[in-house]
């Protein structure tokens, strides 16, 4: 089995108890592969790790057991390899939409004269949509899509080979969210980009993924499921919703959120390997990759 | 009412400040003449007036004196107001100038550091309570040079609003716009910069016209004990002359000036400002 170009291997993450207590432990042995282009998002409950793992991938915390593996290497702080956007935009107040992306790419490319930083900028904020005057406005001046489309430029513009996205869309109105859900599918359609995306919004995750990963509720967090999205692209919102499949993902997954993520949560028996199961759709109904060596979710109960 | 509140509120101050001056004036004792001179008095030549707070009037034909020739010079105990104020103003701001020059890079160190903040904020909460007067004996003595003295005055006095301010702001820096220069990899130079410098920008201006204030308010009470210039020392030369208007006078012109350097300073401050 060749390795993937992005692998966490037995990932956990805890907490120290303040006064010698038991340590708090968020998530578990989580494995994954994520192959270059793909697209993968995460959905799962407040406090199951989702955050903490994204950071973890970016480099900004660190995992408590086992390594991430990026193209044969291990992960160790921030990089440029690695974009991110956050749910609060995280662009700097004082400077234009436009410094906010030149600043990062004059980081990334440091070789490049200002004309080429400038011009190569304004390529990825005219993607989005901010030309004609309203890149030189400051973040204040801005609505919060703006705001967010400056972020995804910014994020793009500096060609990660990874791009991390912590909820992207979790703090704008439900027709922004959808006009911004287009042009990055359109954005990431015209690259090879990685995507891995934390999303609490099930009809954006199917909009969107090659792949949804599930994870049950913290304490002892895991990713129980991959489910696969093998609806074809380009994919619209408008008629995405008419596809077979859709209809099949979008139950199995609020039927995950609404109960299975409670039902399996909590501490595994040791020896367990934490593989997520594959769930896959189509003519045939669900199809559990027969390498899942872990008892279907079904019949747990006996 | 169609005036903006900006017109009624400068009618009103005009207003208070003309019942003011008229009460001011009216309080004010005429000189009388005496009726019988004394023998005293006959041996100098006729009555001395009777020393009384000015009235209004003669302040302002004094000022009027004054500001139509600020800068003459007639000796170590005859200079215009110009130069007075000048030299006060040297003192303050190369004192200043020199606590910032400390202050904020030590304030960075301290904001960033938590290690150093620990190590050095005993040494700050003993230093920062000190009347800056207290250090001018010392100073004195170290230094011995009365004009140095008074530039160490302000120095010291200058630096705890700025040193705080500073490391303040630094600490307060919010996580997200850190981690967006450690995501972007920019190294420790390049994030102080970029990031940490316009982001605690804000506070450390503050911190730098609180110690502007101060430093003004301590210069006059430094000038009268070292004397020499200065206005400080135009005060308390008056006050040995019995010129009690041209005390007045300077009370005046110590409170414009440092009002002026405020509004520098809150201009300073808003160019740095930034709305999140």
């Amino acid at each position: 089995m060749s390795t993937p170009f992005l692998s966490l291997q037995n990932l956990s993450k805890r907490f120290q108890a303040p006064k010698g207590g038991e340590a708090l432990t968020v998530f578990e042995n989580v494995n994954l592969g994520i192959e270059k282009g793909e697209f993968v998002c995460i959905i799962g409950h407040s406090g199951c790790g989702k955050s903490t793992i994204l950071n973890i991938l970016a480099g900004l915390d660190e995992p408590t057991e086992g390594a991430v593996i990026m193209n044969g290497k291990e992960v160790s702080g921030p990089s440029l390899d690695r974009g991110i956007v956050f749910q609060n935009y995280s662009l700097l107040p004082w400077l234009s939409a436009l410094k906010n992306v030149t600043f990062a790419v004059q980081a990334r490319y440091k070789s490049w004269s200002k004309k080429q930083v400038h011009d190569h900028s304004m390529k990825y904020l005219e993607m989005v949509g901010l030309a004609g005057g309203a890149e030189l406005r400051k973040p204040s001046q801005l609505s919060g899509g703006m705001r967010q489309r400056v972020s995804i430029a910014r994020a793009f513009a500096i060609q990660p080979e990874l791009l991390l996205l912590d909820e992207p869309f979790g703090a704008l109105d439900a027709l922004t969210r959808g006009s911004i859900q287009d042009e990055l599918i359109r954005i990431w359609s015209g690259s090879d980009q990685t995507v891995f995306m934390i999303t609490h919004d099930v009809d954006e995750a199917i909009l969107l993924a090659d792949r949804i990963l599930l994870m049950t509720n913290g304490p002892y967090a895991r990713v129980a499921e991959s489910v696969q999205v093998d609806i074809p692209r380009p994919r619209e919102r408008a008629n995405i919703i008419h596809h077979s499949d859709y209809y099949d993902i979008r139950n199995h997954l609020v039927e995950f959120l609404a109960t299975r993520s409670k039902e399996l949560a909590g501490k595994q028996e040791d020896g367990v390997v934490a593989e997520p199961s594959v769930v896959r759709f189509g003519a045939h109904g669900v199809i559990t990759d027969p390498k899942d060596n872990r008892k279907p979710a079904t019949s747990r109960a006996e | 009412m169609l005036a903006s509140l900006n017109a009624r509120a400068l009618v009103l101050s005009l207003v208070l400040l003309a019942v003011f001056l008229g009460l001011w004036e009216a309080a004010s004792p005429k000189q009388e003449l005496a009726g019988e001179l004394t023998e005293y008095e006959l041996l100098m030549g006729g009555a001395e007036p009777k020393a009384a707070v000015p009235p209004p009037s003669d302040v302002i034909a004094k000022a009027w004196e004054e500001l139509s020739n600020p800068f003459y010079d007639a000796g170590p105990n005859d200079k215009g107001i110009g130069i007075q104020i000048g030299y006060s103003l040297y003192r303050v701001l190369s004192g200043y100038f020199l606590a910032a020059a400390l202050a904020i890079p030590v304030g960075f160190l301290i904001g960033m550091s938590p290690l150093m903040y620990k190590a050095l904020d005993p040494f700050i909460q003993v230093l920062r309570p000190i009347s800056p007067l207290a250090w001018m004996p010392l100073a004195l003595f170290v230094i011995q040079d009365s004009q140095a003295s008074a530039i160490f005055v302000i120095f010291i006095c200058s630096i705890w609003p700025m040193l705080i301010n500073t490391a303040f702001g630094v600490a307060g820096v919010r996580k997200d716009w850190v981690n967006v220069a450690r995501t972007h990899e920019l190294g420790a130079f390049k994030t102080a910069w970029i990031v940490i410098l316009p982001a605690a920008a804000p506070t450390i201006l503050t911190g730098m016209r609180i110690s502007i204030g101060i430093a003004w308010l301590v210069i006059v009470a430094a000038e009268m004990l070292v004397g020499g210039t200065g206005i400080g020392y135009y005060v308390w030369n008056e006050w040995n002359n019995l010129d009690l208007t041209s005390v007045v006078f300077s009370i005046l012109m110590i409170g414009v000036v440092g009002m002026l350097l405020d509004t520098a300073f809150a201009y300073c401050a808003r160019l740095v400002q930034y709305q999140e």
